[in-house]
């Protein structure tokens, strides 16, 4: 057995529950299991798909939960009521439209390249699956304690970058191709923050597992990362494809951007994939800036409550935030992300390795260990340095509209052709 | 500070999102309606109707079709025409209400129900036996005695066709509505003006 598997607590109840003998006493405690003796890969199948239904009918109820909550939220955001009509309040809803989406035809157009358009579906949820492995939802429920956690979270979700692309240039549509030429332009300008917003992260916890990250905030460390949490979440929002910065859609200019002809299920299956993408991206955001499942209790296995909480709170600012902000111009969305996420992701970069080498290397007994009154000297030092470079590079990207000058000289004087006597 | 308009953007937000909802529950719960409103199913009195078609020629859209045949008898002894076919095609419709307009004896009113939707549009023609059977709530666009009268069509009885009319004085009425009918003066009644009959 690989060691991946063997901290997930599903995994193991069931493995043991179904494959428990002598030869593998070591993990299950030499409880017989309900298998006879040679058949342990059975059981290791069975607790490996137990843990892949789980989590996939997860992700895709969360979906169609966060489909429902998006709406009515949004709804009441605006004084709507929204849906509520299909079961109490309407949660049966995104049921309801799944069901219309099945039985809506699935148009592929003539000129469309069949085999990428139909794997952009499959590859954008099979990126946010991929994601959602090394997600711990509370102490020792997670699929992977992948050592380069936060490496993997980000080369698996600009997978879907690729997924778009495809979407639009494989549609043979001209506003797909907009839609994904501008998203795939907003994409990677916004990977380069996002990535950088993690190194402080990754240096303060000392390693990329995300379980280790979790173990390693005493704090929560959007206080002490406060400039890393605020570039994190503004990149990830932009990874979204939410409203602020959602140019790929921009249903109000260019159809539906890049999936403009999709419809039937896979559209649906581009929808869960967008929508599941916001519920694992609050929860990479609670789990690398908030503490993930530790809380002040409950931080055992019942952890998952305080994640739960967590998630939540970062899907109604997203929500929120959607509500509230128009969507933005393509030379403002990359003007943000140049010349104002960018600085301040590097800023916040040498002033944590600075701030880590000191309380970290350079003082400390135990060589990479920081202290929580350490942890709390830096957020004193970082909340103020936050908010003065937020004031200082905000000005950078604040437009200013030049008026020309007239240039005007005058009429060109006139010819003479002939003097008058 | 930068970033406080963003800020000032959110507050908005949330402030609609603790205020109550603006929606209606429209099946459930309704907005009242101004007695004015000019809707479907027309309220139509055939004792009024002399069959003369004025609503039929104002019509703009000429979606109005009256057959009418002679009675056998005369005006002032008892029937007047006889309306065999009065058509109005509301899937044409565009409520002007120049029908309304044009009718010179108060025989056809708007109505004020909105919900007369069919599946076919042949269903949408509203026919003389509808017009007869219909609950006779009119509604006070361009009746002006309606609106002295203070009636609301939403929430006042159906009303008979004595007193829906215009005029203040008996024998008019009584000339309108034909010898048949028997006819005494309601509230009031009023004289006859000076220099008429």
């Amino acid at each position: 057995m690989g060691p991946f598997l063997r901290d997930n607590v599903v995994f193991r109840e069931v493995y043991c529950w179904l494959g428990g003998s002598e030869s593998n006493a070591g993990l299950c405690g030499g409880a017989d299991g309900l298998l006879p003796a040679g058949f342990e890969w059975a059981a290791y199948f069975a607790a490996g798909f137990a843990i892949i239904l789980i989590l996939v009918n997860g992700a895709l109820l969360g979906a169609a939960a966060f489909v429902w909550a998006e709406r009515r939220l949004l709804a009441r955001f605006q004084s709507r009521r929204g849906p509520n009509r299909w079961g109490p309040w309407g949660v049966l809803q995104p049921i309801a439209d799944l069901l219309k989406l099945l039985i809506k035809e699935d148009i592929i157009p003539h000129a469309a390249d069949r085999v990428a358009f139909t794997l952009v579906p499959i590859i954008m949820l099979m990126a946010l699956l991929l994601s959602l492995a090394v997600l711990p939802f509370a102490k020792s429920a997670y699929l992977v304690n992948l050592n380069i956690g936060v490496l993997y979270i980000v080369a698996v979700s600009s997978i879907t970058t690729i997924a778009i692309f495809m979407a639009g240039w494989s549609s043979a549509n001209k506003y797909a191709m907009f839609g994904a030429m501008r998203g795939v332009a907003m994409l990677i300008s916004y990977e380069i923050p996002l990535v950088l917003s993690l190194v402080g992260v990754v240096l303060i916890a000392g390693s990329m597992s995300l379980v280790s990250v979790v173990e390693a905030q005493t704090i929560p460390f959007i206080i002490v990362q406060p400039l890393g949490a605020l570039i994190f979440m503004l990149g990830i929002s932009a990874e979204l494809n939410r409203t602020p910065f959602d140019i790929l859609e921009a249903e109000s200019e260019i159809i539906a951007g890049y999936h403009t002809e999709y419809s039937g299920i896979k559209f649906a299956l581009i929808q869960a994939a967008e929508m599941a993408g916001v519920l694992a991206a609050s929860g990479f955001l609670a789990t690398l800036f908030l503490g993930g499942w530790s809380g002040p209790f409950l931080s055992g296995q019942l952890g998952a409550l305080w994640f739960l909480a967590k998630l939540g709170f970062f899907v109604f600012l997203f929500i929120w935030i959607r509500a509230t902000f128009p969507r933005l111009r393509i030379d403002q969305i990359m003007a943000f992300a140049w010349k104002f996420l960018l600085p301040l992701a590097l800023i916040n970069i040498a002033v944590t390795a600075v701030q880590v080498y000191f309380f970290g290397f350079y003082q400390a007994e135990v060589p990479g260990e920081i202290t929580r009154g350490e942890l709390l000297i830096m957020a004193a030092i970082n909340i103020p340095l936050a908010l003065v470079s937020i004031a200082a590079f905000g000005r950078v990207t604040r437009e200013k509209i030049r008026v020309p000058a007239p240039r005007f000289e005058g009429l060109a004087p006139i010819p003479r052709t002939a003097e008058v006597d | 500070m930068y970033g406080f308009g963003l800020a000032k953007g959110l507050m908005v937000t949330l402030k609609n999102f603790i205020n109550p909802p603006f929606t209606t529950q429209y099946p459930e719960e309704r907005l009242p309606q101004h007695p004015r409103f000019r809707g479907e199913e027309f309220a139509w009195y055939e004792e009024r109707c002399t069959g003369c078609a004025s609503c039929a020629k104002y019509c703009p859209l000429g979606i109005i079709k009256i057959v009418t045949s002679p009675s056998e008898t005369a005006i002032l002894e008892g029937d007047k025409y006889n309306i065999d076919v009065f058509d109005i095609d509301i899937g044409r419709c565009m409520f002007c209400g120049l029908c309304v307009e044009a009718c010179p004896y108060d025989a056809l009113f708007m109505g004020s129900g909105f919900e007369r939707g069919r599946y076919q549009r042949e269903e949408l023609v509203i026919g003389v036996d509808e017009l007869r059977e219909a609950v006779k709530r009119p509604s006070s666009w361009f009746r002006p005695q309606l609106e002295e009268a203070q009636y609301d069509p939403h929430t006042g009885e159906p009303l008979a066709w004595e007193e829906v009319g215009r005029e203040q004085w008996p024998w008019h009425q009584g000339e309108k509505a034909g010898a048949r009918i028997d006819w005494r003066p309601r509230r009031g009644g009023g004289e006859p003006p000076e220099d008429g009959a």
